[in-house]
């Protein structure tokens, strides 16, 4: 148990912090950085998937004015870490994917770097590429582990024997799409060497991850790398790990020693350099005995990775601890393909992997003729079913519960296709959301006071989750000072080490930080500090995890209409409960709550990379082709929080908020499409030409 | 983006010479889709001649109908009293179509000349017959869920992408040109051409011609007219298929139609035969399927990756039939 | 290089352009305004939105040489009830789309008050009302990744003087 913070400043409803710079567009991201005479790249990609670079002829392009360098393999400086084969940039003529960097130019304007990018003329030997995935591909391999560190496999009991002898079972294969991440905010890197050092103003989710990582690739003390990133223009996982271009930016900016150099990428590039939700094929076997218990849960997963850099997606993690079932079974298979490196993407595993499962709990419930509701609520274990311990709080039920009261799901009418409003198919759907309550090992803090105020330090990052202003909520309560008297100073590696904000961890790991940070200041200084007094604080080991699993809990319903004549989706309606401790500032809460589920929705009938086999590349490379949710799509959403305080996980009672929102979504989703129409769709997105065959 | 030059025109003759004389002109008024063009590579002109400020921005009465400027923005134009009045396709063609700011910028004149929105055109890295004759089509067995099931050719799939154009084409327009060798003008269902060995070439224009001004006709039944777009997302999204159409129906019989389809072919697809069978048919679903199987007849689906384009064959015809439908 | 005047937020400044430059690009990189984002650069995500002679257009498919004499408001120079709305419904996380979904709204309510109809007005010959899904199709050329639309029509109808 940790001692809680008495809330007052937590738990208020307040606006964001950083609001007037954001809707007055002051706000500076990173490629706004107020630089003198500013030098510009473009990056040249590789337009094969597979082979070699024979040539980079850069005549041409360094004839066009203002051209002032092209680096290629041939000309770049050596790297001294080439470990990471991604951020190995131009140290290697070999491809292999295709949109690989192989040539960075340097010019005066960036309409000059575009231009000599176009005219650079870079010869290649072509292999042949393989990015197809499937299931029965015969060199599936076994990863060692999955993302972070997850067994690959796991097993427990006998499935087969249990499905063998249920009273109903599904069987059914489940796919998921390839999704990028796509913040609003490209990619960018300001890069400026001077003297030996080198300020990075990089769009990025943990400013000291990738000081550590470009001191490595570059061979630098880390006192010679500084990182500032004050606002981030979302990022969902994709700036949560350093891409090549940041590599590609340092190595533009060193070449030109004194002067600032601006990379920004394009639309387009984004779909091959900065990382991707791998689509995933997943087999479910769920079995079950005439109450609805479930005798038998199994999850069997075929995803791709890169060739040169393993991301094993952990998709199967969440069926291990969601519902009881003596029986259970799962594991990861990768293929290994000419693709492009996958990565994070909001909720990796449980995003995708609430999916298939969800979608075939449904399927269950409804050959068992037992309310979904209620199926899941029969199999709500006592323990984690996978460790054996006790949840430190688990609040699925009443989210269900709560939800379907306000959801209005009492009345619902199982039967489905046979809901009617005009031209429209109406029906409903639910599915349940789960994750993980992390916290990082790693995160400092500081506390100064002058001038009768206080002000927390920490290198966090707020890429629109709202730690601007919940960071001083908490340290607001941790020095029992009023919040106005707290300021907060982040983004930038001269404040103390925090870990990167992604797993939804960055509030409950910074936040511990400052706690800590705040209760050495008061033991050190007490209630009547003199200016310049400051203490740190670290945060403590997260000793819980070993006794508890930690987990936020969530449901969503979904009312979902379907054009009887064109098959035409909508979703006007979707309600979801959260149970994710207490909740630190209601209105950023709920912004990423209702955030998450319109990703969620997105995903459910948009999203869609589409990897064509014959050019090895995704070709809806822009959002007029790779559709995201518009405002008319996604105008009513409602989140809802039960009240819940887990004394477990950290000092604030609080659980993460940013990702749960996204998991189950697309489960509903489907469910509901399947109530309105009598057509069960098993492979996202679900879109109007998959449910067009089943309607009359 | 290659450098250019930049005039702004002082008269449209002037224009229409300058660029006429100069293969690697263009002429630029929107905006829209060139610019797009200019930043992928896919167009490269060496000057561009902004008509903006000699185009006609105005919507007039004339005999009956209206002389649309080739300059009115769409959003002018579908804001347009006359134009939701009496012909309410054209007025939510154009709702339909792109989002506020785009329907901003966009004109009358440019909005037929867009281009493909086919994703290997717009890719300068893959082959392309339409970018590049002779360089091939990426499409045909690739991503085609956006393309052709009428009048395609083994040398391109793509489809025409206006939701203007598709009422236009309902709507009996005529097309006003100028070109160097003075005005003509032409049935707007002229104005585009299907593909056959010549992709590169979206429409009968020679290089130089200038629109100058779209011109409805009175239609007494255009009143009773209707735009149905199905698109994957809610809006802001291109046609998987539209329909236009206009109806014409006394004591129970088809008396006049007209139908247009977009999504489906390198023009906006004047529907005549499905016209022609539904003329002087009881105005019921039984004739509209009729009519939309007429029409679909000669439908090819694509294969491809995706799952190809055949359910746009299906979709058609609901489409088309809910849309007769709801007019009747 | 052309030399033009852009009138931006009331400032007139005379700036030469390369004629391939955007306004977008002459708005963020010669003239300092960086509230104007770049999110796709090829019209299909309205982060670029800025009011010119008083319309919401795209800045990304402007070339800025077309743009002499004009007048030009960015979200910098915008000061409108739809501001204050937005921050009171957290109609933002992290900001990025969000000066070009102030533009839009600005230009949008006036296209309102102009009579405009949309997509979804279902009478195109009545004056259309301001409802939410009014709004929510108005608003769906300004893509936002955070997914503040829930937050975003609320805040309009504050703006636009209905209940918050």
């Amino acid at each position: 148990m940790t001692e809680l913070l008495r809330p007052q400043a937590i738990g208020q409803d307040l606006a964001r912090r950083d609001g007037p710079d954001k809707v007055t567009g002051t706000a500076t991201y990173a490629n706004e950085t107020p630089v003198e005479n500013p030098a510009y790249c473009h990056l040249i990609q590789a337009d094969i998937a597979r082979g070699r670079v024979s040539a980079v002829d850069t005549a041409e392009a360094e004839d066009v004015p203002g051209v002032i360098a092209v680096l290629t393999p041939g000309t770049s400086e050596r790297l001294s870490s080439t470990e990471d084969k991604e951020l190995a940039v131009l140290q290697t003529t070999d491809v292999a994917f295709r949109g690989q960097i192989v040539g960075i130019v340097i010019a005066e304007t960036p309409e000059a770097a575009r231009q000599a990018a176009r005219l650079a003329a870079v010869t290649c030997s072509e292999q042949t590429h393989d990015v197809s995935l499937s299931a029965d591909r015969v060199d599936l391999y076994k990863p060692d582990k999955v993302n972070p560190s997850f067994a690959t496999d796991t097993s427990v009991g006998d499935v087969s024997a249990a499905m063998d002898s249920a009273a109903a079972t599904v069987t059914e294969t489940y796919t998921t799409a390839m999704n990028h991440n796509n913040p609003m905010e490209p990619h960018a890197t300001t890069a400026l060497w001077n003297d030996g050092q080198l300020t990075l103003w990089d769009s990025t989710q943990g400013v000291h991850s990738v000081r550590s990582t470009v001191a490595k690739v570059f061979g630098l003390d880390k006192g010679q790398v500084r990182v500032v990133c004050p606002y981030v223009g979302g990022g969902f996982g994709s700036k949560g790990t350093v891409h090549a271009h940041v590599v590609a930016a340092a190595m533009a900016a060193r070449a030109l020693p004194g002067r600032a150099m601006k990379l920004a990428l394009t639309r387009q590039q984004m779909f091959s350099l900065v990382g991707y939700r791998t689509p995933t094929i997943q087999r479910v076997r769920l079995a079950a005995d005439r109450d609805g218990r479930l005798s038998a849960i199994a999850l069997d997963v075929v995803e791709q990775t890169s060739r040169i850099k393993e991301f094993a997606e952990q998709t199967a993690v969440a069926a291990r601890m969601m519902y009881a079932a003596p029986n259970r079974a799962t594991s990861h298979r990768l293929a290994a393909l000419d693709v492009p490196v996958p990565s994070w993407m909001r909720a990796p595993g449980e995003c995708p992997g609430m999916f298939g499962p969800e979608v075939a709990m449904d399927e269950l419930a409804e050959r068992l003729g037992i309310d979904p509701i209620e199926f899941r609520v029969r199999n709500e274990p006592a323990r984690d079913p996978e460790s054996g311990n006790p949840f430190s709080s688990r609040h699925l039920v009443a989210c269900l519960r709560d939800g379907a009261e306000r959801f209005g799901w009492a009345d619902r009418d199982p039967r489905p296709g046979v809901r009617r409003d005009g031209d429209w198919l109406v029906g409903s759907g639910v599915a349940s959301s789960v994750y993980p309550a992390s916290r990082q090992a790693q995160s400092d803090a500081t506390i100064r006071f002058a001038d009768g105020r206080y002000a927390a330090e920490i290198g966090a990052a707020d890429l629109g989750t709202g730690a601007w202003t919940t960071l001083a909520q908490i340290a607001a309560d941790a020095l029992d000072v009023p919040l106005d008297l707290v300021d907060v100073r982040i983004g930038d590696t001269d404040y103390p080490f925090a870990s990167v904000a992604g797993g939804s961890s960055g509030t409950s790991t910074w936040g511990s930080a400052i706690v800590a940070a705040a209760r050495a200041f008061r033991e050190k200084y007490g209630l009547d500090p003199a200016d310049g007094d400051e203490a740190q604080g670290q945060v403590p080991e997260y000793q819980a995890q070993e006794r508890y699993a930690l987990y936020a809990f969530g449901a969503q319903f979904a009312e979902v209409r379907v054009h009887a004549d064109t098959g035409e989706i909508r979703v006007p309606r979707l309600v979801g409960v959260f149970a994710a401790g207490r909740i630190i500032n209601p209105r950023t809460a709920r912004s990423q709550f209702i955030g998450g589920m319109t990703m969620g929705m997105s995903m459910a009938l948009h999203e869609n990379s589409v990897l064509d086999p014959a050019t090895g590349h995704v070709v809806n490379h822009d959002f007029a082709e790779y559709h995201i949710a518009t405002c008319a799509d996604a105008a009513n959403i409602e989140a809802y929080w039960v009240d819940e305080s887990d004394p477990h996980v950290n000092p604030m009672g609080s659980k993460g908020v940013g990702e749960i929102g996204i998991v189950g979504t697309a489960a509903a989703i489907a469910n509901a499409a399947y109530h309105a129409t009598g057509v069960r769709v098993r492979d996202l997105p679900v879109t109007l030409d998959k449910l067009l065959p089943g309607l009359d | 983006m290659k450098p250019f030059d930049y005039r702004t025109a002082t008269d449209m003759g002037t224009a229409v010479a300058e660029v006429s004389g100069r293969p690697d002109a263009r002429f630029v008024a929107g905006g829209t889709n060139l610019v797009d063009h200019l930043k992928l590579g896919v167009a490269e002109p060496d000057l561009l001649v902004d008509i903006t400020a000699v185009t006609s921005a105005a919507v007039e009465d004339r005999d009956g109908g209206l002389w649309i400027g080739a300059g009115v923005r769409n959003s002018d134009l579908a804001a347009d009293r006359r134009v939701r009045e009496r012909y309410p396709v054209l007025a939510q063609a154009l709702l339909s179509g792109a989002s506020g700011q785009l329907r901003n910028m966009a004109t009358t004149g440019g909005n037929p000349l867009q281009r493909t929105r086919c994703v290997y055109f717009q890719d300068v890295t893959t082959p392309c017959n339409k970018r590049v004759p002779g360089s091939g089509c990426s499409a045909i067995g690739g991503y085609t869920r956006y393309h052709a099931i009428l009048g395609a050719s083994e040398h391109c799939v793509a489809t025409h992408p206006s939701d203007m154009a598709v009422a236009l084409s309902a709507l009996d327009a005529k097309v006003h040109v100028l070109t160097p060798e003075g005005e003509r003008s032409f049935p707007f269902v002229d104005l585009h051409r299907l593909p056959g060995e010549k992709p590169d070439q979206d429409t009968r224009l020679q290089h130089g011609d200038l629109i100058t001004a779209i011109e409805l006709p009175p239609s007494p039944f255009a009143q009773q007219s209707r735009y149905r777009k199905v698109r994957d997302r809610a809006s802001y999204a291109f046609a998987l298929v539209s329909v236009a159409a206009a109806l014409d129906v006394a004591d129970g019989i088809v008396r006049d139609v007209r139908i247009a389809l977009g999504g489906v072919a390198h023009t906006p697809w004047r529907a005549y035969k499905a016209e022609q069978v539904l003329r002087g048919q009881p105005a019921e679903v039984a004739s509209y399927r009729l009519a939309a199987d007429a029409e679909m007849a000669d439908a090819r689906a694509l294969d491809g990756i995706d799952g190809g384009n055949g359910f746009k064959i299906p979709l058609v015809t609901r489409t088309l039939v809910a849309t007769l439908r709801d007019l009747t | 290089m052309p030399e033009i005047t852009v009138r931006a937020n009331g400032h007139a400044r005379r700036v030469a352009v390369d004629t391939r430059s955007t306004l977008l690009d002459v708005l963020r990189e010669q003239l300092g305004d960086t509230s104007p984002k770049k999110g796709c650069d090829h019209g299909q995500c309205g982060a670029c939105t800025v009011l010119l002679s008083g319309r919401r257009v795209l800045s990304c498919l402007t070339l800025a040489v077309s743009c002499d004499d004009a007048e030009v408001t960015t979200a910098a120079g915008v000061s409108h009830a739809v501001q204050q709305a937005f921050v009171d419904h957290d109609a933002f996380q992290c900001g990025y789309c969000t000066p070009g979904q102030i533009c839009s709204a600005v230009g949008m309510l006036d296209e309102f008050a102009d009579g405009w109809p949309s997509h979804v007005t279902p009478d195109l010959t009545a004056a259309p009302e301001l409802t939410d899904d009014e709004m929510a199709e108005r608003m769906s050329g300004n893509l936002c990744r955070c997914g503040a639309y829930a937050n975003i029509v609320p805040a309009l109808r504050q703006a636009a003087g209905g209940p918050g």
